[in-house]
């Protein structure tokens, strides 16, 4: 495969370059980084003017259901999302049946991932923190780490036990690997089903107080304080609160990252209004004042990464009463779209940090290789076009589900092609 | 004037207008219930389906009442004699009920949202007969009648209502519905059972009866369900009595007769004492009574309009 990517502008925030540049690539490899580099034969030219060439996206926070539920997703239709969505690498959270909680599951998915969509798209599993994530045990940290394991969570659950949550980040502090923790204390939020306050209020359903997020995530900076060798990454951030926290604990020093997903950065919770369950997801869509913050804490640098928590779940189980319906949304093939159209359109972040925010950021929390724009490196590369505008349409998604809220929504700016592992994909 | 909507889900969001039409229409049906035959023909050839997965009595009597009166086919269904029991989704079980040929569609549901839910999977018209916690359109309006009854106009009426807010379609209902009309409305009730913001709906809280009691012309009393001190929310029912049961003692401070409004069914000597219940202020049967002409009229104004 020969490629010459052309008149496209470079932004590659680790070496802080961002120019208009030409790009030959064979095999997989970067040959050439010049100016007018001129098509040779048997080299494929893609016109790349007034597009963006970025070093590939990775979402840190995604479902791909397999093993257990295949029927919501698999890894082959999650990493197929994930392309046409322009990422090159996903990381899977560990609620699948069996949990990733074991060196032979790990290795499984992270496997299984070479196996599908040319392998273009790079898995790498978050294993669970605990056996069964139930919070009880520690998991196989070390054998899960070799199994290809990059971070440690219970997602969908918090671990909940200050004393497992202590053991969690000393034991895997061993191997350099954040414990991600799914903010939530369980005993505030038992029946809620979306944000607690005046529109659930009005809507008599059952609130998530903002208060379960922000004091789980301050007692767990309470315990990294007791073990500040440990690396901690909250999951999904939501509340104006528990980013204060997250922006204190940095200050001290702390190591502490966090994550905004793109739903929680555009809607509110005014959105609930008609009861569409596709509105439904935990941490649940906050206020006005919320949002705000999410945007404020993305332009600070609090908010280190954009990850979707892409969870899908198929139309029947969607389509119920909105107290039974599961929590979740996909994000994968919308998230792309929703940064450029609600942070750089709107001026929240430049071009540079939102790359930095999807690509930078996590490979470094996570201890993935960077991606280096030379010329004898491995061509991990999204491409952008900034400016195109259109339409969210969910039937047409590459995930199997379709529980979006953003279907409809007019957007500017989407992802047009990825190239990884010596595969490309235009689109 | 017609209703803007071919379905009844709440009172959230509907227009002054719309609702005094309602309340309108049901002063004719009352005078129909007087009559010596108490039947009209406005939807002779129609099918009521009324979907009730909750335990009701008295909603659903009334219900079927209004839509017999209008002369309407009637089919009643409830949970203990249901598919659901068998796994059906509620989706599933609409539809095939639908796929009989009926008209109109009178549900309640444990759920908030579920008769909104309905109006997405099935074509019929819908009425909500209590979502959850979230709203019960007809009761909200047969209180309004009985209130306007016996004032003559809600505008700047003031109305309390007493008990567990957090858990009540019917003190939604109620605010969204009176708040329309110009009355005041406030909540009184445990902390712990007063929903977060509620202000926000246009309410003025109170925690104590002996405040709100000076300022209102009517209290409207909920009932208190016991499983509220299991989870927690409230210490006990006598703890509940003696400081927001509504007493004889405690409304004869008000320099003027306070109406007495319950929805039913009533916890005697609990939320309200039985002797203000039967009392000479109480309008609680002539809520039972207005309760019939309301929904015949929210009958007949979504079925014979489309």
């Amino acid at each position: 495969m020969k490629l010459l990517l052309k008149g496209g502008r470079l932004v590659d925030p680790v070496s802080g370059r961002d120019e208009v540049v030409d790009i030959q690539i064979v095999d997989g490899t970067i040959e050439r980084i010049a100016s007018g580099i001129t098509v040779s034969a048997g080299v494929k030219e893609i016109d790349l003017r007034g597009k963006i060439v970025a070093p590939g996206f990775i979402d840190m926070h995604v479902h791909l259901r397999e093993p257990g539920y295949e029927h919501k997703e698999t890894i082959e239709t999650g990493c197929a999302s994930a392309a046409a969505g322009g990422f090159t690498a996903v990381c899977c959270m560990p609620n699948t049946n069996p949990a990733i909680d074991d060196e032979s599951v790990a290795r499984y998915v992270h496997e299984k991932g070479k196996g599908v969509c040319d392998g273009i798209v790079d898995v790498y599993p978050i294993a669970a923190a605990t056996k069964g994530r139930k919070g009880e045990e520690l998991s196989p940290m070390a054998e899960l780490v070799q199994a290809g394991a990059v971070g440690f969570s219970d997602d969908g659950a918090p671990i909940s036990s200050p004393e497992i949550m202590r053991r969690a980040l000393e034991y895997s502090s061993m191997y350099g690997v954040p414990v991600i923790q799914h903010a939530e204390e369980s005993s505030m939020t038992r029946d809620g089903c979306m944000n607690e306050g005046a529109m659930a209020t009005r809507l008599g359903l059952s609130g998530i107080p903002p208060i379960a997020e922000e004091l789980m995530i301050a007692r767990d900076v309470i315990l990294l304080r007791y073990t500040p060798e440990a690396r901690y990454h909250v999951a999904h951030i939501s509340t104006k609160n528990a980013l204060a926290h997250v922006r204190k604990a940095k200050s001290e020093g702390l190591n502490v990252t966090c994550e905004v997903t793109p739903h929680h950065f555009t809607i509110t919770e005014d959105v609930v209004s008609g009861f569409d369950t596709n509105t439904k997801m935990n941490p649940p869509l906050r206020t006005k004042d919320d949002v705000a913050a999410m945007k404020d804490g993305l332009r600070d640098g609090t908010i280190d990464v954009i990850a979707t928590d892409h969870a899908p779940h198929t139309i029947d189980e969607k389509e119920v009463e909105y107290t039974t319906a599961p929590f979740g949304i996909v994000g994968l093939e919308t998230a792309v779209g929703l940064c450029l159209t609600e942070l750089v359109e709107k001026k929240v972040l430049t071009i540079v940090q939102l790359i930095q925010k999807l690509s930078t950021n996590p490979r470094r929390l996570l201890s993935l290789p960077e991606i280096v724009f030379k010329e004898g490196e491995a061509a991990n590369i999204t491409l952008l076009d900034p400016v195109a505008e259109w339409t969210v349409k969910t039937a047409a998604f590459r995930s199997k589900s379709k529980n979006s809220p953003f279907d409809g929504f007019r957007l500017k700016g989407r992802a047009i092609g990825i190239i990884n592992n010596g595969k490309a994909l235009f689109f | 004037m017609k209703l803007k909507s071919r379905h009844l889900l709440g009172l959230d969001g509907m227009a002054k207008e719309e609702l005094a039409l309602i309340l309108d229409t049901a002063v004719s049906f009352r005078e129909v219930l007087d009559r010596p035959i108490k039947k009209v023909p406005p939807l002779q050839g129609k099918t009521v389906v009324n979907l009730f997965f909750e335990s009701s009595t008295r909603t659903r009597i009334s219900f079927e009442l209004a839509e017999r009166r209008l002369s309407a086919d009637v089919v009643s269904f409830s949970t203990a004699a249901s598919s659901v029991s068998k796994g059906e989704t509620l989706k599933d079980t609409a539809r095939n009920i639908e796929a009989m040929k009926i008209d109109m569609v009178v549900i309640r549901h444990a759920a908030p949202g579920s008769a909104h839910f309905l109006t997405r999977v099935v074509d019929a018209n819908i009425i909500n007969a209590g979502d959850g916690a979230h709203e019960h359109p007809t009761q909200g309006l047969l209180d309004m009648y009985t209130l306007r009854e016996k004032f003559g106009t809600l505008e700047g009426l003031r109305v309390c209502i007493v008990g567990d807010i957090s858990h009540s379609r019917v003190a939604r209902s109620n605010i969204y519905g009176l708040t329309t009309m110009g009355a005041k409305v406030s909540v009184c009730g445990p902390a712990t059972l007063i929903p977060k913001d509620i202000q926000q709906l246009g309410v003025k809280v109170y925690h104590r009866l002996d405040e709100v009691i000076p300022e209102v012309d009517a209290l409207n009393v909920l009932r208190i369900q016991l499983e509220r001190q299991k989870s927690g929310l409230f210490p006990s029912l006598r703890e509940y009595h003696r400081f927001f049961g509504v007493t004889k003692e405690k409304v004869s401070k008000a320099s003027k007769p306070i109406t007495i409004m319950h929805p039913g069914p009533i916890n005697r000597d609990v939320e309200l004492s039985a002797d203000l219940a039967d009392g000479e202020h109480s309008v609680i049967l002539q809520q039972v009574t207005n309760g019939v002409a309301i929904r015949m009229a929210v009958l007949y104004l979504l079925g014979t309009t489309n």
